[in-house]
């Protein structure tokens, strides 16, 4: 296990946005997790990278228990995130975002440099290296939230609607890069994500949120006959 | 950058070969604008790297110089040691007013307030500071003004501008060298967006007060050479919230981020204003006040028309 999520709630002001939520992360897996709108998937997703300490329970990340650090704290312990609305930094160019992550494992401006350049040529980026991140279209913008956030060189790497607003050959895409960076380094990914075809293309197991509770959890192929997913969430006549 | 660097290096051979054939008033212009392009390189540090709004640098400017201006009346210790101590004191000043700020969420026009406060009530209490003349002021023994006297930083005019050119090219080169290592990195995506930046492993703490640190500690400098160049030193002027907006007008104007920025700014800004004072001298004159107009009109000016300063402009003008 390289991740253990147990029994974590948080509540804002009353909403009770996460509700007794478990699970676990296999070392060099892929897994996904999905649920309707307001279903407590980016407050998930924030807890462990940091911005909120959860009320009750506990986050452990490689034996170590992380709820309640510092999201730099967390970064520095191995966990990279994108952001569902993204931010880049508007004013530096595509490759200084880059450089802004790499320089956690980078000494040198041009070991960063460099190391930046070869994840750039990853996520097809390297046509706009000395553009400003301000003129990115939404799908690059995503794309350089990952890129930035595989600078830092994470073992687990925590997604956020990166598929969203892409179109499909886009998608299938960011789908094979996801893949051969998981297959090719090892790296563990948990994706939220509304996009099925990207979900049911990577994820080796899925968790369904629901009012902030975990309502299912399997395969995908056994998510997708799971009968209380079908209700709330996918529908009855989800094809795939 | 090859021809930034080019254009740098004729800058650098002009102004050192300038006082061959300026004369005195033209000198004290000159060094004038040198200390204004420092202390707005230094202002730039926060503000335009790191995106912290200072308004109240005159504080450092002013704790600068009342400590190696002071040691030096009291107890004839040059500035060779004192400017130690004037960093010293600033950098304490500058994590204080950083811990306060940035432990407790303060940031933006609040952050900005909070500097004009600690530079507002530093300048109160020197008033009541009998060791330093409070508002009478203190005096430093103006002894010769014929012979270089490095170790104790007395001399002509001559010496005071070649010191504060140093102080600038050395500005220069070491804001060059931040901005270009992980500091600048890191300083640059806190500007930007300090939630993306923590994301990334940032302790955004932590290097905001460096900026702080290195900000203050250069311009303390500053201070040390006002109060050997000027020798009078008043609670009243050195702390007054105008010497902290004469301080980022220039690099505003020149381009805030920029590394050329605070330079031109500063030279636009003295050379116009001063002559504007003398082609009214000139007519005979005299109107109070009208630097302080002038320096509205240009800002004015800049902000509706190049509202990124000039330098960024003419950098792209000169394909650098």
């Amino acid at each position: 296990m390289i991740l253990e999520v147990k029994n974590v709630s948080k509540s804002f002001r009353g909403l009770r946005a996460v509700k007794d939520a478990s699970f676990e992360l296999s070392d060099g897996e892929i897994n996904g997790l999905i649920g309707p709108n307001g279903a407590g998937k980016t407050t998930i997703f924030n807890m462990i990278a940091g911005v909120y300490a959860p009320d009750t329970g506990s986050i452990v990340f490689e034996g170590k228990r992380i709820d309640g650090l510092r999201p730099d704290q967390v970064c520095n312990a191995g966990i990279g995130r994108t952001f569902q609305i993204v931010k880049p930094f508007a004013g530096l160019s595509v490759l200084d975002n880059v450089m802004v992550g790499a320089f956690l494992k980078e000494r040198t401006a041009s070991a960063a440099r460099a190391q930046s350049v070869s994840i750039l040529k990853k996520l097809n980026l390297e046509a706009k290296t000395n553009l400003p991140a301000s003129s990115l279209t939404l799908p690059d913008r995503k794309r350089l939230e990952v890129a930035r956030a595989l600078a830092t060189r994470p073992r687990l790497l925590l997604l956020d609607e990166v598929m969203a607003g892409l179109r499909p050959t886009e998608t299938d895409q960011m789908v094979q890069v996801f893949r051969d960076i998981n297959r090719a380094e090892g790296l563990t990914i948990l994706l939220i994500e509304h996009v099925m075809r990207a979900v049911m293309a990577l994820a080796r197991h899925i968790g369904v949120l629901h009012h902030g509770e975990v309502i299912a959890r399997g395969t995908p192929e056994e998510i997708v006959r799971h009968k209380a997913v079908l209700d709330c969430y996918l529908g009855e006549e989800t094809e795939l | 950058m090859s021809r930034a660097l080019v254009l740098l290096a004729v800058l650098a051979v002009l102004l050192a070969a300038l006082p061959a054939v300026a004369g005195p008033y033209a000198l004290s212009v000159a060094t004038l604008i040198l200390y204004f392009a420092y202390t707005g390189q230094a202002w730039n540090v926060m503000m335009g790297f790191a995106g912290q709004l200072s308004l109240g640098h005159s504080l450092y400017v002013g704790v600068g110089a009342y400590v190696a201006g002071g040691i030096f009346f009291h107890w004839g210790i040059g500035p060779w040691a004192g400017v130690w101590l004037a960093i010293l004191a600033c950098v304490v000043f500058g994590l204080v007013i950083g811990f306060l700020a940035f432990r407790f969420g303060i940031s933006g026009v609040y952050f900005a307030l909070l500097t004009i406060a600690f530079a507002e009530f530093t300048r109160i209490g020197f008033d009541h500071l009998g060791w330093t003349g409070g508002p009478g002021g203190m005096f430093l023994k103006v002894a010769q003004r014929d012979t270089w006297d490095v170790l104790n930083f007395r001399g002509p005019p001559l010496m005071y501008y070649y010191a504060m050119l140093f102080l600038a090219i050395a500005a220069f080169i070491g804001c060059f060298l931040l901005l270009k290592s992980k500091a600048g990195y890191y300083w640059q995506a806190i500007r930007e967006n300090e939630e993306a930046a923590q994301a990334l492993g940032i302790n955004t703490f932590r290097w905001k007060m460096l900026a702080v640190v290195i900000s203050s500690a250069m311009t303390a400098v500053a201070g040390v050479f006002f109060a050997f160049y000027y020798n009078n030193l008043f609670p009243e002027q050195i702390f007054h919230i105008s010497r902290s907006i004469e301080i980022i007008l220039g690099p505003i104007i020149g381009g805030v981020g920029t590394l050329f920025g605070p330079i031109l700014g500063a030279a636009v800004l003295t050379l116009l204003s001063d002559g504007i004072t003398e082609l009214l001298a000139a007519f005979g004159w005299e109107i109070p006040g009208i630097k302080q107009v002038f320096y509205g009109v240009v800002l004015l000016a800049v902000v509706m028309f190049l509202p990124h300063g000039i330098w960024p402009a003419l950098a792209r003008k000169l394909r650098l």
